[in-house]
């Protein structure tokens, strides 16, 4: 087959070109760890109040000294409604919805993650100060424009570590 | 006029009245977002709108539209469409299942967007409608294969035109595609949305949605590259650039297009990274030939300005036939693609992707592909077409002069804003964005108000089209009926060219389904073999 020269030249340029694109996501996810959030995890979506992840939504510190977050998602709310963080620390989230699919997302940061009904959603970022929101960004419903909840981010020396978890069992047992 | 011109005529009528009406959709949804008060504006007038808007013009207006390009294609190949009675139960088939789906739409018991994710439970006429589309589609594709195969028995060692070894290309692509939906529409959806199953697992829905989802993509772009390299250069004036090369660009979207639904899908729990990162590896790959594309279409349309007087370094930009809106939506389309193509690598990019998952960028990106390269394309070839075709001359041609011009200023102002409201983390398919007053939603305000003044242009020239269309079809001036012409290529070899292994699409084919089983087997499997807990349905709206 006949190749122009302009055309040979054109498509080892984009042949490069494409190779340095996957040659730098590989990068970053296989030396880096940077990853979407790919967490393999199931539960039953009639049992997650049961369960001692969601049982009590908000912020906890385990015994490592690192910060979880749990969210449960229901149309048309996000559990917990409002939450504060320290600042520049790595902060794990864990997400899971007792009805439809929903999307978490931290308005302007790089925190989101589909929350599919049945499984577990997870992943890790930190954040700057500041005032938050936090919105639902894949359609649920009538109610989808109103799913919002806000996340406070203080600097580390000011965050008051949890004493008792942040609780929200009496929503929780409501919406049971 | 020839018997199949008919049936080809058939599938326009639908593929403009469901255009027409999607549009007037759209206008609503834009004004909405921008939290301007309409007339019959409610959320639950909102959502069903984008489902009806998005059911239409993704699903309705472009299928009928490329099944009547696929038949006309065949019926300048061999001068007569295969089966064309068969044909017409096809069709009809098509239309019971649009106008189930659309029912159902329209009286609120789909509100559930065209990418249906369960567990929202739509009404089953939704779901058998679609499928009966689906279903229908298989026998053009059928129709379109025999038509391919006629063509290479007949002209021996020379291969078939360039735009039925595309559309050919195609309705294998499709066939391969529609696998992963049609398995999520029969086992999964109709048996539950009619009760006989009671849950389903959405994250497998979602995934068999999304094998089918993303080649999806190439079925609305593949019959617009068969108009910008068989139909465009020498309606420009000049000649296509190589096509050899075409050739081969059409097999490997057959070969790519399918094993890369996971980059849809870099948010979902449930897929292991390794899976999406091959994914993302496939991704890569598929924009080799669309960039191909897009040097062989320019340099043809280089050689069309030239051969027009067009002299220096962009001198035959402005010597292209501007006021021929075939041409002209081309070039739009073309130049919105551009700007489209490099979104969607970053959208394909999976780690950049968390920043502009599910926010507007989306939309916005997505309608400067099928939105414009596709939609605008085939606006362009109608202008083409349906006069031929429908032996009539076209009406209105100052409205069809000024169409393209409307939708590239309205793309320009919906989707750039678009893209920079979804950098700034709008949420998209939302009713309203003002969040309650939240502060972090007040800097999306300017940029919606914008996007909606482009959604008006972009009401305004798909009237146009529509105008032009209908007056076209029902009073245009009788004429001869004119065969397609299809271009020629710059310098063809002494005698023509010759058959070779890109021209074999069943072997590719074949590799194809190869690829499939390796991006999808194990991780489908895996899914399967997890304990899980399926869903029952819900109606939300
Ligand atoms: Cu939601």
């Amino acid at each position: 087959m006949k190749i122009d020269l302009y055309e040979r030249v054109w498509m080892w340029g984009v042949g490069v070109m494409l190779a340095l694109f996957f040659g730098s996501l590989a990068n970053a996810s296989i030396r880096h760890g940077f990853h979407p959030p790919s967490h393999v995890e199931t539960i039953d979506p009639k049992k997650v109040f049961q369960n001692p992840l969601f049982s009590r939504q908000g912020v906890t510190v385990d015994a490592g000294g690192a910060v979880h977050v749990s969210v449960v998602g229901m149309m048309f709310a996000w559990l917990p409604g409002e939450m504060v963080l320290p600042a520049e620390t790595p902060v794990t989230f864990h997400m899971t919805t007792v009805d439809v699919i929903h999307g978490f997302q931290i308005v302007r940061t790089n925190g989101q993650s589909m929350v599919i009904p049945g499984y577990v959603s997870q992943f890790t970022t930190s954040f700057k100060p500041g005032d938050y929101l936090i919105a639902c960004n894949e359609y649920c419903g009538v109610g989808h424009h109103t799913m919002a909840s806000k996340l406070k981010v203080v600097p580390k020396g000011s965050w008051q570590q949890p004493g008792a978890l942040t609780s929200t069992a009496g929503v929780a047992d409501a919406a049971r | 006029m020839p018997r199949a011109n008919r049936l080809i005529l058939a599938h326009i009528w639908v593929a403009v009245l469901a255009f027409g009406v999607a549009a007037a959709m759209a206008v609503m949804q834009a004004l909405s977002r921008a939290n301007l008060e309409v007339p019959y504006r409610s959320a639950r007038m909102y959502y069903m709108s984008v489902t009806a808007h998005g059911v239409l013009m993704a699903l309705v207006f472009t299928t009928f539209f490329i099944m009547a390009l696929g038949y006309a294609v065949a019926q300048r190949e061999n001068g007569e469409i295969r089966w064309l009675r068969f044909g017409w139960i096809m069709y009809g088939i098509a239309v019971t299942g649009t106008v189930m789906a659309a029912w159902a739409i329209l009286t609120f018991r789909a509100s559930v967007l065209y990418t249906f994710y369960p567990p929202l439970q739509a009404h089953p006429a939704f779901y058998i409608g679609l499928t009966l589309v689906v279903v229908a589609s298989w026998g053009w594709c059928a129709s379109i294969i025999a038509s391919w195969r006629e063509s290479r028995r007949r002209r021996g060692e020379s291969p078939v035109s360039l735009a039925m070894h595309g559309t050919t290309a195609n309705a294998m692509l499709w066939l391969l595609a529609t696998i992963g939906v049609a398995s999520e529409m029969l086992f999964q959806l109709i048996p539950w949305s009619l009760g006989w199953v009671k849950t389903v697992d959405p994250l497998l829905a979602r995934t068999l949605f999304w094998f089918f989802g993303h080649p999806l993509v190439y079925f609305w772009l593949l019959p617009a590259y068969v108009i910008w390299y068989a139909l465009v250069p020498r309606e420009a004036g000049g000649k296509l650039f190589s096509e050899p090369l075409a050739r081969v660009t059409f097999s490997l979207f057959l070969i790519l297009s399918t094993p890369v639904g996971f980059h849809h899908q870099y948010q979902d729990p449930g897929i292991p990274a390794a899976w999406k990162l091959f994914h993302t590896f496939n991704t890569m790959a598929i924009s080799f030939p669309s960039l191909v594309t897009a040097f062989t279409v320019v340099a043809s349309l280089e050689v069309a300005g030239r051969l027009r007087g067009g002299k220096g370094l962009f001198g035959w930009i402005r010597a292209l036939p501007w006021g021929n809106p075939v041409v002209s939506s081309v070039l739009f389309a073309g130049l919105l693609f551009m700007v489209g193509g490099f979104g969607g690598a970053i959208n394909a990019a999976y780690v950049l992707n968390s920043v502009v998952h599910n926010t507007a960028w989306i939309p916005a990106h997505f309608h400067l592909t099928v939105g414009s390269a596709a939609a605008l394309t085939f606006m362009g070839a109608c202008y083409y077409l349906v006069p031929r075709i429908a032996g009539r001359e076209l009406e209105l041609g100052l409205l069809a002069k000024v169409q393209p011009f409307l939708w590239f200023l309205g793309m320009v102002l919906f989707s750039f804003t678009g893209h920079i409201a979804g950098l700034m983390g709008l949420p998209r398919r939302v009713f309203a964005t003002d969040y309650a007053g939240a502060p972090q939603a007040e800097m999306w305000h300017t940029l919606t108000s914008v996007s909606a003044l482009g959604g008006i242009v972009l009401f305004a020239s798909a009237g146009c089209f529509v105008v032009v269309m209908i007056a076209t079809l029902l009073t245009g001036k009788r004429t001869a009926v004119v065969p397609i012409e299809w271009a020629e290529p710059l310098s063809p070899p002494a005698g023509g060219f010759r058959k070779g292994i890109w021209d074999r699409l069943e072997l590719w084919f074949v590799v194809a389904v190869v690829l499939v089983i390796l991006a999808y087997a194990v991780p489908v499997y895996d899914l399967m073999h997890l304990t899980r807990y399926g869903s029952p349905g819900f109606k939300p709206f």
